[in-house]
């Protein structure tokens, strides 16, 4: 049974010259328990709108987000979200960054603290938990992010391009990281990003959405044992088949503007 | 760090050696213009007998009450003008305003309200501080980064931890260069209020050495302010200023 719901939804946004902007339009989509579900798309085709939505961070003009038939009601501890900037407090620690979602939540400091370091051993960075954010590397600065979020043991761990702003040997290095703790922590994981990749290197399922206004083209599953290969030929086809789907969005949409909404 | 030192110690002894030759060629009278040697025995005659001791006191009672006064309030209409825009939009620009008028302006009408006592400098001393206050405050508020307040939402924060956990620490940088220069206005406003109010500041010595045409001691109180103006700011508010910035990663050169 499906774990997470969507609804209809739709949401539009007001541009800045008054003119109306549909981003998401009447998405339907089902997500299962422990599942690792990729958002693609074209930019502009509101895939972080999406996640912003399921995080409770935007409210839906129409629709609705069920979680364990519930409707979500904000924000909540039970889907964190990692950015794509880390989005560390830059005057607290390392470890205190951790702590941070612990301690709103009334957790004691010491059991906060035991917890945050064990997840911060789990992302290789117990070395560095008396750092401040801006001694880290950006991808350091990640590992923290995802250790923040994972802390919390949410049900759904929400990523909006997560490795976007990373050079390619650490994006590398963490898209195995994250498909350990996924695989040890059997978290739910919906991920959005825009390299094709990336996608087919980590999803069970890749839900590819076109634009103008946002909607589901196409949803992929790769029934796919990890470490994935690179080149294994069956991911080099379906990254072609995602490639080409992409592209007839593009040549039918024409020029979009990128800068519109995130 | 020491090249620096000797360069501004040789720039001193060379002001002084200028002064001493001017002194010399006897081009102004010497209640006028008086040599470096007898500013220097006035210093040290004022600190011996306490004069200057006492009179640096009462003027930093004055300023610490006006400026704690100043960086309270200000930094409370800050935190409203940032929060609320509707108080933003009708207030704002009054704020920029007020920060516009120099503060000796405020003294006719502090003297004509407290008359001629410590209530009317303190209060010159406050509205000389607390407009910058109100902005670097508010303006430190507005400016978090909205992905840290995003983060924490997901995190499950409420209002109130909100702000005293996200807000306002993020914040900390501006308040502090609030603090820095809301200190360096409030002891101009000071030295402006007591030039004319009455008791026993530095403001007042000058004034009191202008009247006896005194002008050893007019240039030294004159030297003190500056000097006591670039201590405080120099060896507290920038160190504090520093240690701050760096720790929240922010450049410091």
């Amino acid at each position: 049974m499906a774990f997470l719901k969507i609804r209809n939804l739709s949401k539009h946004f007001i541009q800045q010259d008054k003119k109306e902007l549909e981003v998401l339009k009447d998405i339907n989509l089902e997500i299962n328990n422990k599942e690792f579900v990729t958002l693609i798309g074209p930019s502009g085709c509101g895939k972080s709108t999406l996640l912003n939505i399921l995080a409770g961070l935007i409210t839906p003009d129409t629709g609705k987000v069920l979680l364990n038939n519930r409707i979500i009601p904000g924000p909540g501890k039970d889907r964190v979200m990692v950015f794509q900037e880390a989005a560390l407090f830059p005057w607290l620690t390392v470890i205190e960054n951790v702590m941070f979602g612990l301690k709103i939540n009334n957790i004691d400091k010491n059991t906060a603290y035991e917890k945050a370091l064990k997840q911060l051993k789990a992302v290789h960075l117990a070395n560095f938990k008396d750092s401040l954010p801006h001694q880290l590397s950006g991808g350091m600065k990640q590992r923290v992010a995802i250790a923040r979020a994972l802390v919390m043991d949410p049900d759904i761990l929400l990523m909006d391009e997560p490795f976007g702003a990373l050079d390619e040997q650490t994006r590398l290095i963490l898209q195995k990281e994250l498909i350990d703790i996924w695989l040890d922590t059997q978290k739910t994981i919906i991920f959005v990003t825009h390299n094709i990749r990336e996608a087919v290197k980590l999803s069970d399922r890749i839900v590819v959405l076109g634009t103008n206004p946002g909607y589901i083209i196409d949803e992929i599953k790769i029934d796919l044992p990890h470490p994935r290969e690179r080149e294994n030929p069956y991911l080099v086809k379906l990254e072609n088949r995602i490639l080409k789907l992409l592209q007839n969005q593009m040549n039918t949409v024409g020029v979009y503007d990128e800068a519109v909404y995130a | 760090m020491m090249k620096q030192f000797m360069l501004r110690v040789a720039f001193i002894l060379f002001i002084i050696v200028v002064w001493q030759i001017l002194f010399i060629l006897n081009i102004w009278p010497e209640f006028l213009f008086p040599s470096p040697l007898m500013v220097a025995n006035t210093l040290s005659d004022g600190f011996k007998d306490g004069t200057f001791i006492q009179a640096i006191g009462a003027s930093f009672r004055r300023l610490l009450l006006g400026y704690l006064i100043s960086i309270i309030f200000g930094t409370l209409l800050g935190i409203l003008i940032a929060s609320n825009k509707i108080i933003e939009e009708m207030i704002g620009p009054f704020i920029l305003a007020l920060q516009s008028i120099p503060s000796i302006v405020w003294l006719p009408l502090a003297l004509l309200w407290f008359s001629l006592g410590e209530t009317a400098i303190i209060s010159v001393v406050v509205l000389g501080g607390t407009w910058n206050m109100v902005i670097n405050s508010s303006t430190g508020i507005k400016n978090v980064q909205p992905i840290l307040i995003r983060a924490a939402q997901t995190m499950g924060i409420n209002k109130i931890q909100l702000f005293w956990k996200v807000i306002l620490p993020a914040s900390i940088p501006h308040l502090i260069t609030g603090m820095r220069l809301s200190w360096a206005f409030s002891w101009r406003a000071l030295m402006a209020g007591e030039l004319i109010g009455s008791g026993d500041g530095l403001g007042q010595i000058l004034m009191w050495g202008r009247d006896m045409g005194n002008m050893s001691l007019v240039i030294s109180v004159i030297l003190l302010i500056g000097s006591i103006g670039y201590l405080t700011d120099n060896f507290i508010f920038k160190k504090f200023e520093d240690k701050v910035l760096n720790r929240w990663g922010l450049d410091v050169k």
